[in-house]
């Protein structure tokens, strides 16, 4: 296909010069409605701030500029259909959940799954079988799945429908996902992506696998990371095995019937730059995050990890792109350096967790804001160094699934103080901020260990989210299951 | 004669003009737009993205400026490091001294030296001096390595708006002092106090440097093709106070020739009106 077009981009261009008056929403009607609105974003934005009209397609029902807009971008993807998604990459996950799984279909996933898988499983009520990812200790990261761990979690759930796979973690970890691709197709099991991450596997050059190219049956692909489309926009592309239209009719039980045509375009706009730049881009990203990486590590004190880590399993690939510091021979929480670069050297990174943080690097940097950075981490290692102790490590404690998340969601429940749970199954979800792995999902088993590691992780000044209580001074536990648990 | 006149925004609602016999030499480099402009009252103008860096009529006063203040209060300095400086002007004065065994100059483009070479020898003959060795680099590069090592920095940069952002930073400071040999000193072009956006600078730039050093002080002189023709500069060190540890009489005996600079003159450079002492102070 010809991936210098745009279509719905033209439909938008072609309607602004039109000079249509418009009689319908939004009231802002082009921006005039509301002056400091449009003086804050620029009426051109706003001009293009539209609702559905006969000449710029339906996101629910596309039949004109949308479905050309979709088809360039399945074609850029190799996938054998692609929807453009306005509720985030959170939506996108939603819906590959909800069009594969069904209430009690069980589910083979990592435990370092983003939040939105779970929640889908309280939506769709879908049970989790867990794998354990391994941990590398000394950077204290979640990997991927080593493909043994897949193994025996296929033979030990022979009735799942599917496994879900992140390519790549927030660390830029891969598994093998074209041989456990090839495993779960064997066993009848379809294999969903979190891609979130993972944009530019499918335009740079002697980057990991994608998911479409290893034969995976749909993902979630947050375009606007490293793809850089308007926040909120994302792709959900599907391979050649999977019904695109009962998708759609999933998609829309929860999309909202007036999509924001500036994400749209966003979308239409960044998948043709990635197709026709993609790999001169991602050339320029991984030579700046290799030079960061290199000048970093000359510092002393920093690790700047990369492809030296892959062991052929549970690091069986690495995103080069990612720039991941670990800050522990510093003597310093990666959390902490966060804060240090950000109050005292304004200088905003992705995230810290305990022991590193992530710097995302793109097409839109610049070597001098590179230098900065490298030059900010050598002053906080002359400023505040320290010697290494009583750094937190993190143990991964295995989940003890008793419930569905869905069951135990919509459970009876009482708020009990944290002390009391132990023993108890809980009804909610709960997420430390670092390490970000759920520490409970809703109908888990909460023991005293746990118990332990939330009040340790909240001391720890963890972000703690997800209960009703949000100190997490309660949990709310199961006390009657309504229905078929 | 044609009515060409060079123009630059101080602020949206000011402009100051220069009328131009021609333009010698306009380019773009990796970096900016360079241009050089001759005119009948201010001589040959350099200019960078528009922004007037110096005229062959007044740079005098920012060159002795920015380089006989750390001089007199050590005339002992023997390593000296500037950053920026492409024009030769802060070499050619430091070249004044004897006692100067080495001037490193790190200029980021290439093509400022060249073209001051073609055009402006009356600053570009700093470079001549053997001393001198030019440095093609990022200054904030080049400063996360040495340690300890030199008496003096001379940070003579374009505005945080265009390539000299990085060399108004916390972590470009942090650099400079760990560059610093014990009795080091930086000096830098510290913006204007004036039109609300150069101050914002200035106070911006005084807090992050109070935060490395522990002396930081503000020093001015009257520059008439600058914003508002009152220019500040930041004296810091790692302790020599420029005003308690001024040898005037060494610096003095040292019989360097000056058009601007004299120790009378630097204890007074240190004394600020009202508003400017009241805006620094807010951050200290």
């Amino acid at each position: 296909m010809d991936q210098s077009r745009a279509p719905l981009y033209d439909a938008l261009e072609a309607m602004r010069n039109e000079r249509i008056v418009p009689f319908d929403v939004p009231g802002h009607k082009r921006g005039r409605g509301n002056k400091p609105l449009s003086e804050f974003l620029g009426e051109r934005c706003l001009s293009v701030d539209v609702n559905s009209m006969k000449p710029l397609d339906n996101l629910c029902h596309p039949v004109s500029v949308i479905k050309d807009a979709e088809a360039l971008a399945a074609d850029a993807f190799g996938a054998a259909h692609a929807f453009f998604m306005v509720g985030g990459t959170t939506s996108a996950v939603q819906a590959m959940m909800l069009s594969t799984l069904k209430s009690g279909d069980r589910i083979i996933l990592p435990r370092n799954v983003h939040q939105s898988v779970i929640n889908a499983m309280v939506l769709c009520g879908a049970i989790p079988a867990y794998v354990n990812p391994e941990t590398d200790r000394k950077l204290g990261i979640a990997l991927g799945m080593s493909f043994a761990s897949v193994e025996r979690a296929v033979a030990a759930a022979p009735d799942a429908k599917a496994i879900l796979v992140n390519n790549p973690t927030y660390y830029g970890v891969c598994s093998d996902l074209r041989r456990i691709t090839e495993l779960a197709h064997s066993r009848g099991l379809r294999v969903l992506a979190d891609e979130a991450h993972g944009t530019h596997f499918y335009f740079g050059r002697a980057m990991p696998v994608s998911a479409m190219a290893a034969g995976a049956d749909m993902a979630a692909v947050s375009l606007h990371k490293s793809g850089g489309s308007l926040t909120q926009s994302s792709l959900l592309l599907c391979g050649p095995r999977v019904n695109a239209d009962y998708v759609r009719q999933v998609i829309n039980l929860t999309q909202t019937t007036s999509a924001s045509y500036l994400l749209l375009a966003s979308l239409d706009i960044s998948r043709r730059n990635l197709a026709l730049d993609g790999a001169a881009i991602f050339d320029k990203v991984t030579r700046f995050a290799r030079y960061a990486r290199e000048e970093i590590n000359e510092l002393g004190d920093y690790y700047a990890f990369s492809k030296e880590l892959v062991n052929g399993d549970s690091i069986f690939a690495f995103d080069e792109t990612k720039l991941s510091v670990n800050t522990m021979d510093l003597g310093l929480a990666g959390i902490k350096v966060y804060d240090l670069l950000r109050d005292k050297y304004d200088i905003q990174v992705e995230f810290g967790d305990l022991g590193n943080i992530l710097a995302y690097v793109s097409v839109g940097d610049k070597t001098k804001h590179i230098e900065r950075l490298i030059s900010a981490l050598s002053d906080i290692r002359r400023l505040y160094r320290r010697e290494r102790k009583g750094l937190w490590e993190t143990e991964y404690i295995g989940p003890e699934v008793v419930l569905s998340p869905q069951a135990a969601f919509y459970a009876g429940k009482r708020s009990t103080p944290l002390e009391a749970c132990a023993g108890g199954i809980s009804g909610e979800f709960v997420m430390s901020y670092p390490p970000g792995i759920p520490i409970l999902a809703p109908g888990e088993r909460v023991t005293p260990e746990i118990v332990a590691y939330i009040r340790y992780a909240r001391d720890k000044g963890c972000t703690l989210t997800g209960p009703e209580a949000m100190d997490v001074s309660r949990l709310n536990i199961v006390t009657e299951v309504l229905g078929n648990g | 004669m044609d009515d060409l006149w060079y123009s630059e925004y101080h602020t949206p609602d000011v402009r100051f003009s220069i009328r131009v016999s021609a333009q010698l030499h306009q380019e773009e480099s990796d970096y900016q737009r360079i241009s050089v402009y001759e005119s009948p009252e201010f001589g040959r103008i350099l200019t960078l993205d528009g922004v007037l860096m110096l005229t062959e009529r007044d740079e005098f006063v920012y060159h002795e400026m920015i380089t006989h203040v750390p001089m007199a209060v050590n005339p002992g300095i023997r390593r000296v490091l500037v950053i920026g400086a492409g024009d030769g002007g802060v070499a050619r004065e430091l070249a004044k001294y004897p006692g100067i065994e080495s001037v490193d100059v790190v200029e980021i483009d290439r093509r400022v030296v060249e073209v001051c070479r073609e055009y402006l020898p009356q600053t570009a003959c700093g470079f001549d001096d053997p001393r001198v060795n030019l440095h093609f680099a990022d200054g904030l590069k080049f400063i996360r390595h040495p340690k300890e090592t030199y008496d003096l920095i001379i940070v003579d940069s374009t505005d945080p708006s265009g390539p000299g952002e990085v060399l108004f930073t916390k972590e470009f400071y942090g650099g400079c002092y760990g560059a610093l040999a014990e009795n080091g000193i930086l000096v830098n072009q510290h913006e204007s106090p004036f039109y609300q956006e150069d101050a914002a600078a200035m106070r911006s730039s005084h807090k992050r440097i109070l935060s490395v050093f522990p002396v930081s002080r503000v020093y001015q002189a009257h520059i008439p093709t600058y914003p508002s023709g009152h220019w500040l500069f930041g004296f810091a060190s790692r302790g020599l106070h420029p005003l308690r540890d001024l040898q005037a009489a060494d610096w003095k005996a040292l019989r360097i020739p000056t058009r601007y600079y004299n120790t009378n003159l630097h204890r007074g450079s240190f004394c600020l009106p009202n508003y400017v002492e009241e805006a620094l102070r807010r951050d200290e």
